[in-house]
């Protein structure tokens, strides 16, 4: 894409800077007052695992509920509690934390920057992110248990027929909006105005296009997001009555309103992905990336059509026909430029001199299972088809395939790939791989058969279900908790990683190419103190 | 380097901002709008429709189904007087609904109408309606409420049966003239 110089004088400054007076204060005070983009971008990706291994459980619980049909474990309210706040906390607490722990590390090292532009607010949206989760975990504990509505708390269910946790609900959901947009703010003032001289908008690494694609669908929906929780809020405490037939409301019109968030939020975890895997694929297949440009456009095009779909979510609310067509004919537009990527990806890989580290491994995984994903999606948008698959475990399958085989392969990869550059010591690359093997072999036993059972009729969010079922759902819970343990192997790979193991050199990988390549590894504290001269 | 000035673009991403959290309450109304031109949602015009457009089409028949429930916390009793009527387009009729105060205090209630299906709302002209306003009932009070309508000759030629379903809301706590204990009820 494009070549670099960095001049030994630079080098000279920046390793005067870090043993300079910018050395960090040590322990708590250090990430507490930090605003330094990597120290940021790791405690948003630590905060990330240990969300998804809190949510992870929950789906633990779940799974061995549905392990047999009939009731063993839980009750029915409980279950629902830990189907609804293990979707909150995979969406807001793992998956989009975790895309900004790698904006915050990557996106100044990728343009040439010293840090994010505005670093004390980067240091805010971080930590108030714990107290949200916080929040939403207490409520758990209180009498009449946390939320249970489900994660898009559909009205009038959240309104009228919700326990009172759901004020503390409206809340952390305000606060994890709030950091989102504090974050896309700061990834979208970063891109504009810190670009090193040279680092002209097409020669941007394809993470930095997608994730500035993502920080301005936040900006756009994190806001309807929060007004939608604020309606139910005041719906419910004070009587408000937007979503109440009663004073004139529709509750019809909260799925409109959070849909109209909720599409492009299935964007915003899955437009990085394509950013990480668009990085991975060409290192590892030693080639530059097929079809840069039409990544942009199609990127781009992703994200425009993402406001024009949401009503697909809605086909059995009784729309007419004429809006049902249109929804369907948008929804299966997108195919086209999302068939654009996994193309290039392909091509990108044609005649490559193609090696297999666990990144790529994970990287090569995502584009095969998230088109899996992606073509349930197709029969979900056919709208007569949806009648029959909608609220079911086809629908589940659906959107596990693109959210855990997708945009969790994705950051997996992303960990792997970046990793001997953060830590400066190679992973372990038979663990790495045993870990890779897990987890594809059990994601697939954990959510293929969903395809089937949902097919079949199974509905979601029951904790019981027919006989017919059972065979299938012993499988998926064994599947779920073979996958569940694999994720103990990463957690594994990552602490050995970060405490020792073979020293990474400046590039670690032979095809990596970008700035963030050129550092040292580990990286110095402060990285292009003065901007690298890009070519 | 001189630091650039973030500022200026800070302050247009915080408009933005603040833009699309007042976007998701101008969908409030927007989508009323939207429905009354669409019928959406199947909500008929709260206003009373006058009969000047009202040429009986003598040809077709159209299937009215009537249904009436209280709401879940509702105790009232409230019901259709018939279940069902045919009508021709156009032709004014009058139904009346059941209503009931089975307890012991003075109760406020709304109903709230919903036609099915949603895009037949637009042409079900409500003349005269008891959902117009608020329905008062003193305790073990007993009220026949009349519904006057006429269905619009225009309705498209798919539409061959209607549904009108009538949930009756309790609204005591939200109405001012039920606040006081010595209100005169004033209810037809």
């Amino acid at each position: 894409m494009s070549t670099i110089s960095t001049d030994t004088h630079q080098h000279a400054g920046q390793h005067d800077a870090d043993h300079g007076h910018h050395h960090p204060p040590a322990g708590f005070k250090r990430w507490f007052y930090t605003t330094n983009h990597k120290d940021i971008g790791t405690l948003y990706l630590l905060f990330a695992l240990t969300m998804f291994f809190i949510g992870g459980l929950m789906a633990m619980v779940i799974r061995a509920e549905l392990f047999q049909p009939g009731l063993q474990l839980v009750q029915p309210d409980f279950f629902n509690q830990m189907t609804t706040v293990h979707g909150l906390i995979m969406v807001f607490g793992a998956v989009m934390p975790a895309f900004t722990g790698l904006a915050n590390w990557l996106i100044p090292m990728m343009i040439g920057a010293p840090d994010m532009a505005l670093p004390r607010m980067n240091n805010w949206s971080f930590w108030i992110l714990p107290f949200a989760f916080a929040i939403l975990l207490m409520s758990l504990f209180m009498e009449g248990g946390g939320p249970g509505f489900g994660w898009t708390f559909y009205a009038p269910l959240s309104t009228k027929y919700s326990g009172d946790s759901t004020a503390l609900f409206v809340f952390s959901v305000h606060i994890m909006g709030i950091s989102s947009i504090m974050g896309a703010i700061n990834v979208i003032v970063t891109i504009f105005n810190l670009r090193a001289p040279g680092m002209t908008w097409m020669k941007m690494p394809l993470f930095v296009w997608t994730w500035l694609i993502t920080a301005f669908l936040l900006i756009a929906v994190m806001p309807v997001l929060a007004g939608t929780v604020t309606m139910v809020l005041t719906d419910k405490y004070f009587g408000t009555s937007f979503f109440d037939a009663a004073g004139g409301g529709d509750p019809v019109l909260f799925q409109h309103i959070f849909w109209f968030f909720g599409h492009p939020e299935v964007y915003i975890m899955i437009l990085p992905a394509f950013g990480i895997v668009s990085s991975i694929v060409p290192t590892f297949a030693r080639k530059p990336l097929f079809g840069y440009a039409s990544m942009v456009y199609a990127t781009s095009s992703i994200a425009l059509l993402s406001f024009l779909v949401w009503a697909h979510h809605m086909f059995t609310t009784g729309m007419p026909v004429f809006a049902e067509l249109f929804f369907m004919y948008c929804t299966m537009l997108i195919a086209v430029p999302t068939g654009v990527k996994v193309f290039n990806w392909v091509a990108t890989m044609w005649r490559g001199a193609l090696t297999f580290e666990v990144p790529m491994m994970f990287a090569i995984a995502f584009i095969v299972l998230f088109t899996i994903g992606g073509f349930s999606g197709l029969m979900l948008a056919i709208t007569p088809a949806d009648f029959q698959y909608h609220d079911t475990y086809f629908v589940v399958a659906h959107f596990h395939y693109v959210l855990v085989t997708g945009a969790i392969f994705s950051i997996i990869a992303a960990a792997y790939y970046w990793l001997p550059k953060w830590t400066g010591h190679m992973y372990d690359e038979t663990l790495g791989q045993w870990h890779f093997w897990c987890s594809l072999i059990s994601v697939n036993l954990l959510f293929f058969p969903m395809h089937f059972v949902g097919l079949a009729g199974m509905p979601r969010r029951i904790p019981d279900y027919a006989l017919q079922f059972a065979d299938f759902n012993a499988l998926i819970s064994i599947g779920g908790f073979a996958f569940g343990l694999s994720q103990l192997l990463f957690l594994w790979v990552v602490v050995k990683c970060i405490n020792g193991g073979k020293p990474a050199t400046n590039q670690v990988w032979e095809g990596a190419e970008g700035l963030e390549w050129q550092l040292t590894s580990p990286p110095p504290y402060h990285s292009f103190t003065t901007p690298p001269d890009v070519k | 380097m001189q630091a650039p000035d973030h500022l200026p673009l800070l302050r247009k991403l915080v408009i933005i901002t603040v833009l699309m959290f007042g976007f998701g309450f101008a969908l409030v109304p927007l989508y009323d709008v939207f429905c009354d031109l669409t019928g959406l949602n199947g909500k008929t015009s709260t206003m009373a429709a006058t009969a000047d457009r009202a040429i009986t089409d003598q040809q077709r028949t159209i299937t009215i189904e009537f249904l009436a429930r209280p709401d879940p916390k509702m105790p009232w009793r409230f019901e259709p007087e018939v279940r069902q009527i045919k009508v021709h387009p156009g032709e004014i009729k009058v139904v009346h609904y059941a209503a009931e105060n089975p307890t012991s205090a003075l109760m406020v209630a709304q109903a709230v109408p919903s036609v099915s299906p949603g895009q037949a709302a637009l042409y079900f002209n409500k003349m005269e309606c008891f959902c117009f306003q608020r329905q008062t009932l003193k305790a073990g009070e007993k009220l026949m409420m009349p519904l006057q309508f006429y269905v619009d000759p225009a309705l498209p030629a798919q539409f061959s049966t209607i549904t009108l379903s009538y949930t009756m809301y309790d609204v005591t706590q939200h109405s001012p003239a039920a606040t006081g204990a010595a209100v005169y009820q004033t209810g037809k």
